[in-house]
């Protein structure tokens, strides 16, 4: 019954926009925030995950689904994810027209990453990634200021020219393999370990994923998108939306589906490696807290791909457990920027100060998510960056263990020193009336926070539990 | 068999790339928005065919057929939601001839 | 085997897709798109691949060619002058166009790509209906999914911009 997981979104959707008064687009919100709860609780349960491989419904519509611990990683994220979106939407979005609009949307994006992670098709992959991009483009145009819409089109092309290069894949491999199922795929690609043609296909598709992904040298599209976005939508396609379809689809399909191979390998490792340290480098010099997350972004994506690349089993499941920290303390810094844009109105540094004393949980949080990023134990963000690490090293990988430690000091300093000038110092006159932020962004700030510091804490607990696993089926 | 199917390969990749570099000139070099979206569309013709070439050629054309339909339909959606940016942006500037969103890779 | 149809047919795409690329009129630009995709929907009922073909003529020459048309007539408004400028520069702009496709096509007829894999066995006694009803199913939802995400971009950006 893993269907369910898209099909309840999908009929709750319908049943709200079904014209029957306005008693249930009113419930919509809490529904659907229900449902990202419910998504979270039974995802992180074994004998929830177990309950929804039971049934015969996926049998009945002829579904192909699987959960297996990478999928149910990513679930989880989505589910926390969506939930703390939901809630800043709540606070921060104007008027009920619109509300119910970005619930929608939201619950629409959701049916795409909860698809795309659990199918083991290469063409209903493409279909459903672009069901979660449609729904970011008009989740990113959705206030329709000048800035956002350029964004927004900026990504619709870039992404466009990346599902071409997808389908263009796709057909390749339909051409070489005879079917679009992982496992044909797989197999055929065994077959024919020397074709170009299998190779160009290939090819096509991690460059379409780079793309999708905002990595080194194709990340142009992501701070104009990511900042020009809504505050709450900045949290999403930050935390999840780019993870959940071109990170995902990558790590699934180098590791499942694509042989492996060390030219492959090496590309991943390059581009990882670039992708972190001109993210990092990147994010010093930036003055919008949207934007210098969103270069620190790509820089910690750039860990989740140099990890992959290295192929170990221990750097992949290092790799799997990055994805989940990366989408929890970056959804978490950008609910602080929205909670300081929320009091403000702005998130450009050099009008902020001070602001330490007027939002003192908004402040800590920040500064557990921060830390987290940098990898400063015991936070969760030390336990998998040290996991990178070590499989590095151990894989003979010295130069790439060293870049790894290296831009993590860089990331402490370029963190640090947003973290100061934003909340420390003195408040100048226009902000001395600050307060903190509503209640709909303190709950998701402390929540993630929570985990963060729960995970670090509970780190043996987790390694036996989600890590190992993952690095044995390998 | 292999041989005819190289052959038709030969042709059909020659008129797939010309197309596919006819669609990212178009999207890599224009300053209109509109013919953005067109260019788009070139590239999702190219592809297409490649579908069903690639369909054809191991004789799987049912499922490549079944391919093409859902593509077509997601294209549309794209197309869709990309006008109505640009007809949102046009209400802003007044001007679909926007160099402020020129450079489009950043 | 390769019939001088089929040459025909291709060249035909392919001047169409260029012509849409190079004019400088829109409206000319999205009537030679229709008809690429006229000679697309041609290619693959030579193919034998008529359902698509059906889809593709319907759909790809008919519906987006619509919505393209009234977007134009919403936003476009040139005088002759304009055009004529904008022509000068189109013409320096994508002079190098068929250049570079017409080198492509030489290079790649020199060098073709060959058959080097093992080729999969065919697929017999299927048709399009049985396929996307019975093991595309996923698919099938997924186009649901996003024909709706599709009337949500509509109500947030045209319909809703009309309310403001």
């Amino acid at each position: 019954m893993f269907a369910l997981l898209i099909l309840v979104p999908l009929a709750g959707l319908i049943l709200m926009n079904l014209p029957i008064g306005a008693a249930l687009k009113r419930l919509a919100f809490p529904l659907a925030l229900a449902l990202t709860v419910a998504q979270s609780l039974l995802i992180a349960c074994p004998a929830g995950v177990a309950w929804l491989g039971g049934g015969t419904l996926d049998h009945y519509f002829n579904f192909s689904l699987g959960i297996d611990g990478l999928s149910r990683v990513l679930l989880l994220s989505v589910g926390i994810v969506v939930f703390t979106t939901l809630l800043v939407g709540r606070a921060m979005l104007v008027g009920p027209r619109r509300q119910f609009n970005f619930v929608s949307l939201m619950l629409l994006a959701m049916i795409g990453m909860n698809g795309t992670v659990m199918l083991s098709d290469l063409f209903s992959l493409y279909v459903f990634i672009e069901i979660t991009s449609v729904s970011s483009f008009i989740l990113i145009a959705l206030t329709r200021g000048r800035d956002s819409l350029e964004g927004a089109f900026k990504y619709i092309i870039l992404s466009a020219v990346a599902t071409i290069m997808m389908l263009a894949s796709v057909a390749v491999l339909l051409m070489v393999a005879g079917g679009t199922s992982f496992e044909v795929i797989a197999a055929a690609l065994k077959n024919s370990p020397h074709s170009l043609i299998a190779r160009i296909g290939m090819g096509a598709f991690v460059c379409a994923l780079f793309i999708k992904g905002g990595l080194v040298p194709f990340h142009g599209w992501l701070p104009a998108a990511y900042s020009a976005a809504p505050a709450p939508v900045s949290i999403f396609l930050a935390g999840i939306a780019t993870k959940a379809s071109g990170i995902y689809a990558l790590v699934r399909l180098a590791t499942y589906v694509f042989p492996q191979s060390p030219a492959v390998n090496n590309v991943l490792m390059l581009v990882g490696a670039a992708s972190i340290i001109i993210g990092a480098v990147a994010a010093v010099s930036q003055s919008d807290i949207k934007r210098l997350l969103a270069y620190s972004s790509i820089s910690q994506v750039g860990y989740i791909i140099l990890a992959l690349g290295c192929g170990s089993p221990l750097a992949v499941a290092g790799a799997i457990f990055h994805l989940f920290n990366h989408a929890i303390f970056k959804s978490l810094l950008f609910v602080s920027s929205a909670a300081v844009e929320q009091r403000t109105g702005t998130t450009d540094m050099a009008q902020l100060g001070g602001l330490g004393s007027r939002m003192p949980v908004t402040s800590a949080t920040s500064a557990i998510a921060a830390l987290s990023t940098a990898g400063i134990p015991p936070l969760a963000g030390f336990w998998s960056k040290l996991i990178i690490i070590v499989a590095l090293w151990q894989a003979g990988f010295h130069a790439y263990a060293v870049i790894a430690i290296g831009m993590s000091v860089l990331t402490l300093a370029y963190l640090l020193v947003m973290h100061r000038k934003v909340f420390f110092g003195n408040v100048g006159e226009a902000l001395a009336q600050t307060r903190e932020a509503s209640w709909g962004l303190l709950v998701p700030a402390v929540v993630l926070a929570a985990i963060t510091i729960g995970l670090g804490v509970a780190m043996p607990y987790v390694v036996n539990t989600f890590i190992l696993p993952i690095s044995r089926i390998l | 068999m292999t041989e005819a199917a190289t052959q038709m390969l030969a042709l059909y990749s020659i008129g797939v790339v010309s197309v596919l570099i006819a669609g990212f000139y178009c999207v890599m070099t224009t300053h209109n928005l509109i013919r953005a979206v067109i260019g788009v569309e070139i590239l999702a013709k190219s592809v297409t065919l490649l579908l069903i070439v690639a369909g054809h050629l191991v004789g799987q054309l049912a499922l490549a057929q079944a391919l093409v339909i859902t593509l077509i339909v997601i294209e549309v959606a794209v197309v869709v939601v990309a006008v109505g940016v640009v007809l949102c942006i046009h209400q802003h500037t007044k001007s679909i001839d926007s160099t402020s969103i020129r450079n489009i890779k950043g | 085997m390769i019939s001088a149809l089929d040459i025909l047919l291709l060249a035909a795409m392919v001047a169409a897709s260029v012509f849409t690329v190079m004019t400088a009129r829109l409206l000319w630009s999205v009537l030679s798109l229709a008809s690429t995709s006229a000679f697309l929907t041609m290619i693959m009922f030579k193919l034998n691949a008529p359902l698509a073909g059906v889809f593709e003529l319907s759909v790809c020459a008919g519906l987006i060619p619509a919505i393209f048309i009234s977007t134009i007539g919403l936003t476009q408004r040139l005088s002759p002058e304009a055009l004529a400028q904008r022509r000068k520069d189109k013409l320096k702009r994508f002079f190098f166009l068929p250049v570079i496709i017409v080198l492509t096509g030489l290079v790649m007829s020199q060098v073709p790509l060959a058959v080097d894999f093992a080729m999969p066995a065919p697929a017999v006694g299927q048709d399009v209906q049985t396929v996307l009803w019975n093991s595309r199913t996923i698919d099938l939802l997924g186009q649901i999914v996003v024909l709706l995400a599709g009337a949500f971009g509509v109500a947030v950006l045209i319909k809703g911009s009309k309310n403001d």
